[in-house]
């Protein structure tokens, strides 16, 4: 089977220019980047799928055609683009949300990931428990505890 | 139409079928849940037939609205379901999930705020999920496969996303992007296996892919991996995990932690064994299993979130499983079969009792929580139990899985394998050891040692809200005890996984069973091509 060139090299342009758009942080360039993807795969699809030929219908032929289009390439490709279709309709809702809620439509680090990734060794050792002596006296607490310790037990009644 | 035949389908119909009556529905909150409990138990009562029927008769393939003629050299026309072993047993425990969730959510829904807040879309998209995994567990063909995925990652997008505030926005874009990428890349790897081959019937191919040359074979296989490694969290693909499963609500986010990234997991099953045996990417799978579990739990032990914690622990023990399917051995593969049901259990439950824990203590963060054991013993009982299982503490279903997975190792006896060993005893240890960090912080330190124990959320979060207001954590709203309906699921399952220990004799023959099925290609193939292949 003889493979067309053009359709080939489409596929890979498609690809690459779709590649360099998810790379970037705008949300709308991000999801023109997945349907150029997209795109690339269903004509990939298309073309594995063999030549072009009469209209997978029985008894109807075209142009005189002695070969049959592959059914089941076609079916695919059509799900696929009713599936990006869909999901593309979800991503731009998305989008305009995000835009509402942020007044940027970027995709916006994770703010706990930041705040573990800059945790310091203060923030560590604050969150190491000191265990307090047991207060089992009649003694009031601020005699044998520290400052600290006597204003969060008020805090606690 | 054996009976075999007539059930096969029904764990995908019956939730679209439900899903379509709860949107006419969506007005009746009562009649919704009514209708939502009725399909998810009728789920599980067909996926328990089933699991008996291929036990009892072996695989079941059916060949949808008769579609069942072989064309030579085309294979079978029409779409294919089939259930063997694995399968069925991915369902069983799939099903009893949904349905305990389900009923958590519900609970939740009633006691805090459903009627100020009705989410009529909750549960129509919880069915078609449920509809998506089911169907992914059936296919009987990749294209099929693919549509599962795709209808259980659009029904997650919409869970993930409910209520859409600025958090869950923010972690929603972050996964349909990933999300959207694996599947394009799932879709390439598709087109290239039919170019290689003709077919995509999964029986068919594993014929014709023998006769294909042995450096395409790899690639396609590589190709194959990178999507279902996305999707199952295997570690250099697994970091949009912990970054956008925990802002969703409570239930939303045990279901995702306890099934969606198992049905990859499933994925990388059917293709290591039935498309490509010795494919020649074992030991780029045990790599990936040794990081995924040593990267993923040093993770956790860095968060001071609950649900983040958990969702680090997730994305690590995936690394058990994925350690258990690269070692292609049968006691590799049992061990990860039982390890599969016994983490989607056990994940499901830890993400149920932190929602309850952020529900009673209006927080998630080990920065604020305290305390929790004096002011609820049976709280602590229920995050202990599931706690000390994903540890791997003997007698849970933890400890058999890993002690499964480390002699199937040992076994095999290479020296990667080894390492694998030590990476996974590693891995439990720090599991124990960050589950223990929890317990003692949010469960034995008085609240007032907490950094910001002072501060908590000001109400119970429901489902459209995430209660992200702050308030004093004395002038919280008083949230009562811990309502029946979200109790009662969350101990059930905790239940199941002790189920998993006391009958850990006839489930470990089971997997082994199942197991042994997976590796044997050609039951699968004659079951579904016929005998006269």
């Amino acid at each position: 089977m003889t493979t067309p060139m053009l359709s080939l090299v489409l596929i890979g342009v498609l690809t690459s220019c779709g590649v360099y758009l998810l790379l970037e942080r705008s949300l709308t360039r991000m999801l023109l980047g997945l349907l150029l993807i997209g795109n690339a795969v269903n004509l990939l699809i298309l073309t594995v799928g063999g030549p072009s030929g009469n209209p997978p219908l029985f008894g109807r032929t075209s142009a005189a055609r002695t070969i049959t289009a592959d059914p089941l390439a076609q079916g695919m490709v059509l799900t696929a683009i009713v599936i990006a279709m869909g999901v593309a309709a979800f991503v731009l809702a998305l989008a305009y949300r995000s835009y509402r809620l942020t007044t940027v439509e970027e995709v916006a680090d994770d703010p706990e990931d930041t705040r573990v990734s800059r945790q310091t060794e203060d923030e560590i050792e604050e969150d190491v428990v000191h265990p307090e002596p047991p207060l089992d006296t009649e003694e009031p607490a601020a005699l044998d505890a520290l400052p600290v310790h006597s204003r969060k037990a008020q805090e606690q009644r | 139409m054996t009976l075999a035949s007539a059930l096969t389908p029904l764990p995908v119909l019956i939730p679209v079928l439900g899903a379509a009556l709860t949107m006419f529905v969506g007005r009746h909150p009562r009649l919704q849940r009514t209708i939502s409990l009725t399909a998810l138990t009728a789920v599980v009562a067909v996926c328990g037939m089933l699991i008996y029927l291929t036990d009892r008769r072996g695989t079941i393939a059916v060949h949808v609205g008769g579609w069942g003629q072989t064309v030579p050299g085309l294979g079978p026309l029409g779409i294919t379901l089939v259930v063997d072993r694995l399968s069925a047993l991915m369902m069983v425990v799939s099903s009893i999930v949904l349905l305990a969730v389900v009923f958590y959510a519900i609970g939740q829904g009633i006691r805090d705020g459903d009627e100020r807040q009705p989410v009529s879309i909750f549960l129509p998209t919880y069915l078609v999920l449920s509809a998506g995994v089911c169907g992914a567990f059936l296919a009987g063909d990749l294209f099929n496969l693919f549509v599962g995925f795709e209808v259980l990652l659009t029904a997650s997008f919409v869970l993930l996303t409910i209520g859409a505030s600025v958090d869950r926005v923010r972690a929603g874009i972050a996964y349909v992007m990933v999300s959207m990428v694996s599947s394009l890349i799932f879709l390439l790897a598709i087109a290239l296996i039919y170019a290689a081959t003709g077919t995509l019937n999964l029986a068919e191919l594993a014929l014709r892919l023998g006769s294909v040359a042995p450096g395409t074979r790899s690639a396609l296989f590589a190709v194959l991996l990178v999507a279902f490694g996305i999707k199952a969290a295997v570690f250099p693909l697994s970091t949009w995990l912990p970054d956008s499963y925990p802002t969703a609500p409570a239930p939303v986010t045990a279901v995702f932690a306890g099934l969606l990234t198992k049905v990859g997991v499933y994925a990388i099953i059917r293709a290591h064994s039935l498309l490509f045996p010795g494919g020649g990417l074992d030991n780029v799978l045990l790599v990936a299993a040794l990081l995924t579990m040593l990267v993923g739990i040093l993770g956790a032990i860095a968060q001071n979130d609950i649900k983040r914690l958990l969702s680090f622990t997730l994305v690590s023990h995936i690394g058990f499983m994925v350690f258990g399917v690269a070692l292609a051995t049968r006691p590799g593969m049992t061990g990860a079969i039982y390890y599969v049901a016994h983490h989607i259990i056990v994940q499901t439950t830890l993400f149920l009792v932190a929602g309850l824990i952020e529900r009673q203590a209006g927080a998630s963060t080990l920065r604020r929580l305290g305390g929790l054991a004096a002011a609820s013993p049976l709280l602590a009982l229920l995050f202990l139990l599931p706690a000390l299982n994903l540890g791997g503490i003997p007698p849970f279903s933890g400890f058999l899985g890993k002690v499964a997975l480390l002699q199937a190792g040992a076994q095999e006896g290479s020296v990667l394998a080894w390492v694998l060993v030590g990476g996974a005893v590693t891995t439990s240890l720090l599991t124990l050891y960050a589950v223990a960090r929890v317990y003692s912080k949010a469960f034995w330190r008085p609240r007032a040692d907490a950094p910001e124990g002072a501060l908590s959320s000001a109400g119970p979060s429901v489902l459209l809200d995430d209660a992200d207001d702050d308030v004093s954590f004395l002038e919280r709203d008083d949230v009562g005890r811990m309502p029946l309906g979200m109790l009662a699921p969350t101990m059930a399952l905790i239940g199941v996984a002790l189920t998993l220990t006391v009958l850990a004799g006839t489930i470990f023959s089971y997997a082994d069973r199942a197991a042994g099925e997976v590796l044997d290609r050609d039951r699968y193939v004659t079951a579904v091509l016929g005998e006269s292949r």
